[in-house]
């Protein structure tokens, strides 16, 4: 009882000094709610600073660089609820379409270096489905539609520097997360092809685009 | 003043006669000169956050921003920085994996009135106010992953001063996105979160 009566002094004095103290910090100033600039920092709160993506409790994936025309038909789908994400839901049903292709657009223009961090022994193995597909189990060549460069076009997605756990999540659980509902979406595509990847491939794919600059 | 600066004292020469000791041990004079201010069993007591349970990533960057201040909020500064000065890394990672493996209990000391306003922005966040969702990077149960800490039944004051802090312009560890995350709260959804987040198992 001694013991705990001396901590709670100690702690006691400790919290008035520390009130004293807290003027001493500088206050930071946000941005104004409802602009662009607050709404940026909002997204890359949690895509990362440079937009480079961002290991939280969930992958959260790298958006810089990203085909604007991709960004804008994901966050429609999760308003739709074709791609279920509770929280890109919450996120997106927010957004009016102009500050979706500003926020889109400005994305696009960032080109921060992937970040390490995938396994780099089967970057080669990756690198050939990559380019080559596996004919025998009917898996196309990504770069046919993402392209040599993994950049992709249109509403086909950047993969270059995508994060590898994030890619692997999206590839390994493609049909529980995207084309719910009724409505047919452009995730079908993909669809066979995700199916048709065994879990290794899966990892050797990630492992090479996530490299790709 | 000079009280406390006996005690800080006090403490500092406890730290460095332990740090010696491994840790690893329940009853090592390691654990035992955290748990005089972090409560039995690591549990938490008053300002000093539950170590129980503890992500031992997060632990051990905590320990190295309070040895390197770069972790420097008044009770920190007052406190911890002393604490771990003279902690060598394998003790800090053997402490660090120790809290970690002692079952949390929640602290359940918040306004449960206010629990279900904080479980919506811990799971929903904000998005017309730009807070972001707390479950993204924290999990479904505030559990906590690698080097991102556990949040689920720690006690009200804790994180409710944690929150407010980084709104101070404290540092954190470097690179912490939790400044730009708590520029956007204000003091009611701050202590609904620490009210939620007390009672969370």
């Amino acid at each position: 009882m001694a013991t705990l009566g001396l901590c709670f002094a100690v702690l006691t004095s400790i919290l008035a000094t520390a009130l004293c103290q807290s003027a001493r910090a500088q206050e930071r100033k946000a941005p104004a709610v409802g602009g662009f600039e607050s709404k940026l920092e909002y997204c890359k709160t949690c895509h990362g600073l440079s937009g480079q993506g961002y290991l939280g409790y969930f992958p959260m994936p790298r958006l810089a660089g990203q085909q604007p025309e991709y960004i804008e038909a994901q966050l429609r789908a999760f308003i739709e609820r074709r791609r279920s994400n509770p929280v890109m839901f919450n996120v997106a049903h927010v957004l009016s379409p102009s500050m979706i292709s500003a926020l889109a657009n400005h994305f696009y223009h960032l080109n921060p270096p992937p970040s390490d961090g995938a396994p780099r022994r089967a970057v080669a193995l990756g690198k050939q489905i990559f380019e080559e597909g596996l004919p025998e189990s009917n898996v196309p060549a990504c770069s046919a539609c993402h392209g040599e460069d993994g950049h992709g076009q249109h509403e086909i997605p950047r993969l270059a520097g995508q994060l590898y756990p994030y890619m692997v999540g999206q590839l390994t659980g493609w049909s529980k997360e995207r084309g719910q509902g009724t409505a047919v979406d452009t995730s079908a595509i993909m669809a066979p092809t995700a199916h048709n990847l065994t879990r290794s491939q899966v990892e050797a794919v990630a492992a090479y685009v996530s490299n790709l600059r | 003043m000079k009280r406390i600066g006996l005690k800080l004292a006090i403490a500092a020469t406890i730290a460095t006669l332990v740090s010696a000791v491994p840790a690893g041990a329940g009853d090592s004079p390691a654990v035992r000169n955290c748990t005089w201010c972090h409560g039995a069993n690591a549990q938490g007591y008053t300002v000093a956050p539950r170590l129980a349970g503890q992500r031992p990533q997060y632990t051990l960057n905590q320990i190295r921003s309070f040895h390197d201040h770069t972790r420097d909020n008044p009770f920190s500064r007052q406190y911890m920085w002393n604490a771990v000065a003279a902690l060598n890394p394998d003790t800090a990672r053997d402490l660090a994996n120790y809290f970690a493996s002692i079952a949390p209990k929640p602290a359940n000391d918040g306004d449960s009135a206010l629990a279900a306003k904080g479980k919506r922005i811990f799971m929903e966040g904000v998005p017309e106010a730009n807070i972001v969702s707390c479950y993204a990077c924290h999990g479904p149960n505030g559990e906590g992953i690698r080097d991102i800490p556990r949040l689920g039944g720690l006690a009200y004051f804790y994180v409710k001063a944690r929150l407010e802090q980084w709104n101070k312009g404290y540092h954190s560890t470097a690179g912490s996105p939790m400044p730009l995350v708590a520029s956007h709260l204000g003091p009611d959804e701050i202590e609904a979160l620490a009210s939620y987040l007390s009672f969370v198992n």
